[in-house]
């Protein structure tokens, strides 16, 4: 059974391909050794990885392997889960972000997140939807709000199709619009690093295209990390893909390698249809 | 295939039921439209313009009006909504976003324990820890045991709301890098408004109606006062102490004093729904 169906590959990944790694590669961020516990029970276990500075990094893998729990470790999100607890290393430019005395707040300032579900704050209008973050941080002046908000609306490619309405309420926008919205609303506050959840999962194919195309020009402004139940999805934007398995990162490389020349049996086992 | 008259049955059943529910819905409606009728029928020929401008007179000076009272039930309880609020605004948001805060099961306790103690001894608790070591009643005591009977209605409402507000927009505001309590004062609540109001809105109607915690602490004022220092009369204690008398003037007024705390319950809540109207 060693027949694979082929997926397509970007060409840009062409390089990639060969096995040399382009040379201004450098990490964002780095896991190392980070463990998830929820309860006694461990959600992912002992993950060390790479998140490379302006590159898309998708995790992929079968539902409940682990992969949305390693994102929302990578911004401290599960802080707020009192059974959570976190164990090994996240470094951001080198610095644990758990590390004692560092503020989960500013963390979560430098890395933002895309959620599942499209959740704009339902009392706002798209405007404030944007600025909610610069705003209730203390940015006051009028003409540094306008400008962030034509800026993180541009690079979230929703500017055109909103810029008559700014007032109108955030939620009267459509699923995927209501989606850039929330992506502009986390570019508003220059992150250096963008953790998206299973962006698309709750979108129509033309909304996914939609959020798909933005990932090339989202990069030069921001690392991103992309959790995705759709393969060919993680295919199409990533540079680098990680695949969990039972609470376990089992491979990272370059995308093209991981779809194209697996390492280990279960990744190809995955990546060729044969379950998941 | 179901033969027909089954279906005719069923619609017919339909009709019952239907008809049944009306009926309950106006068993339930009718005394509430019974009670406001009658006090506005009466309340409204008693009313003129001494019974607003004009403190208490003796029967033989004409009886006066209830000025009175009416300022003491306004400034004792904007107090007790000021105090009462805010605390009930505090615990009902601890419970709902802090769950797992160590004094949570105490706070629970507390206002299940306020929620089921009569009004009486919510005065009573407030006659022993202000009015026996100030040495006299004043408006602030009042004000303080009513504050006790808005906060268990006005926490328990706040945690229900709070708790509908979905999860997703905490979530939405802190990976912003915004403070928790940023986003509780400045996403979540405002998400949540017209339910908070709706539970201050609730306290406040419940606590203008209550006469008995005002015994022991407002003490009742015949003379116009201002101070929340003095002894204070409300137009619950006015009714409480006019229906019981023979005098036909003192019954008219306390059927007027009743109208006029319904009106005023009722356009404290316009005004809050008014003020968090959709824009």
């Amino acid at each position: 059974m060693n027949e694979q169906r082929p997926l397509t590959v970007p060409p840009k990944l062409e390089a990639a391909r060969a096995g040399g790694l382009e040379a201004d590669l450098k990490p964002r961020m780095e896991a190392q050794g980070l463990t998830v516990y929820y309860g006694k029970k461990v959600g992912v276990g002992n993950v060390s990885m790479p998140i490379y500075a302006n590159r898309v990094t998708a995790l992929i893998g079968p539902s409940g392997c682990g992969k949305t729990t390693f994102l929302r470790a990578l911004n401290r999100m599960h802080d707020l889960t009192p059974v959570a607890r976190v164990e090994g290393k996240a470094l951001l430019d080198g610095q644990d972000i758990y590390a004692p005395g560092v503020d989960p707040v500013d963390v979560r300032r430098r890395i933002g997140m895309v959620f599942q579900k499209p959740n704009p704050f339902p009392t706002l209008t798209i405007y404030d939807n944007v600025i909610a973050g610069l705003k209730l941080l203390g940015v006051r002046r009028k003409n540094v709000l306008d400008e962030a908000v034509e800026r993180s609306l541009q690079q979230a490619a929703l500017w055109d199709e909103v810029k008559d309405r700014l007032r109108a309420p955030g939620m009267s926008l459509s699923g995927g619009q209501q989606q850039r919205l929330c992506i502009a609303r986390a570019l508003a506050v220059q992150p250096e690093v963008l953790l998206m959840d299973e962006p698309t999962s709750a979108l129509d194919p033309i909304s996914t295209q939609s959020i798909e195309d933005l990932m090339s020009e989202l990069k030069k402004h921001v690392t991103v990390v992309i959790v995705t139940h759709n393969m060919q999805q993680a295919a199409r934007v990533s540079d680098f893909t990680g695949y969990f398995l039972t609470g376990e990162l089992v491979e990272f490389g370059p995308t093209s390698q991981v779809f194209t020349m697996p390492k280990d049996p279960r990744t190809e086992a995955y990546i060729t249809g044969r379950f998941g | 295939m179901r033969p027909g008259g089954n279906l005719e049955r069923r619609k017919l059943f339909d009709r019952f039921m239907l008809g049944l529910l009306i009926l309950g819905s106006l068993l339930v409606v009718a005394p509430l439209v019974l009670v406001l009728g009658k006090v506005f029928l009466t309340g409204l020929s008693a009313l003129n313009l001494a019974f607003f401008v004009e403190p208490y007179r003796p029967l033989d000076e004409g009886g006066g009006g209830l000025a009175h009272a009416i300022v003491g039930t306004l400034m004792m309880n904007l107090l007790a909504l000021l105090i009462g609020g805010l605390l009930g605004l505090a615990g009902g948001i601890l419970l709902s976003e802090y769950p797992d805060h160590p004094v949570n099961p105490f706070l629970r306790v507390i206002s299940d324990l306020l929620n089921g103690l009569p009004a009486l001894l919510k005065g009573l608790v407030i006659y022993t820890l202000f009015v026996i070591p100030m040495g006299r009643f004043t408006g602030l005591a009042g004000a303080l045991a009513l504050a006790l009977v808005m906060v268990p209605i006005v926490l328990r409402a706040t945690e229900g709301v709070l708790k509908l507000v979905p999860w997703s927009v905490r979530e939405a505001g802190l990976a912003l890098g915004l403070p928790r309590w940023r986003v509780i004062l400045s996403l979540v609540l405002p998400s949540a408004l017209p339910g908070v109001i709706t539970g201050l809105m609730l306290g406040f109607a419940r606590a203008a109606g209550e006469a008995a915690p005002l015994y022991f602490t407002a003490g009742g004022n015949l003379n116009l006062s201002f101070s929340l220092g003095d002894q204070v009369e409300s137009l619950a204690l006015t009714i409480y102490k006019y229906a019981g008398e023979p005098s036909p003037v003192r019954q008219e007024q306390a059927w007027a004093a009743s109208l006029v705390l319904t009106l005023l319950v009722l356009a404290a809540g316009l005004l809050a729904r008014w003020a968090t109207r959709k824009r």
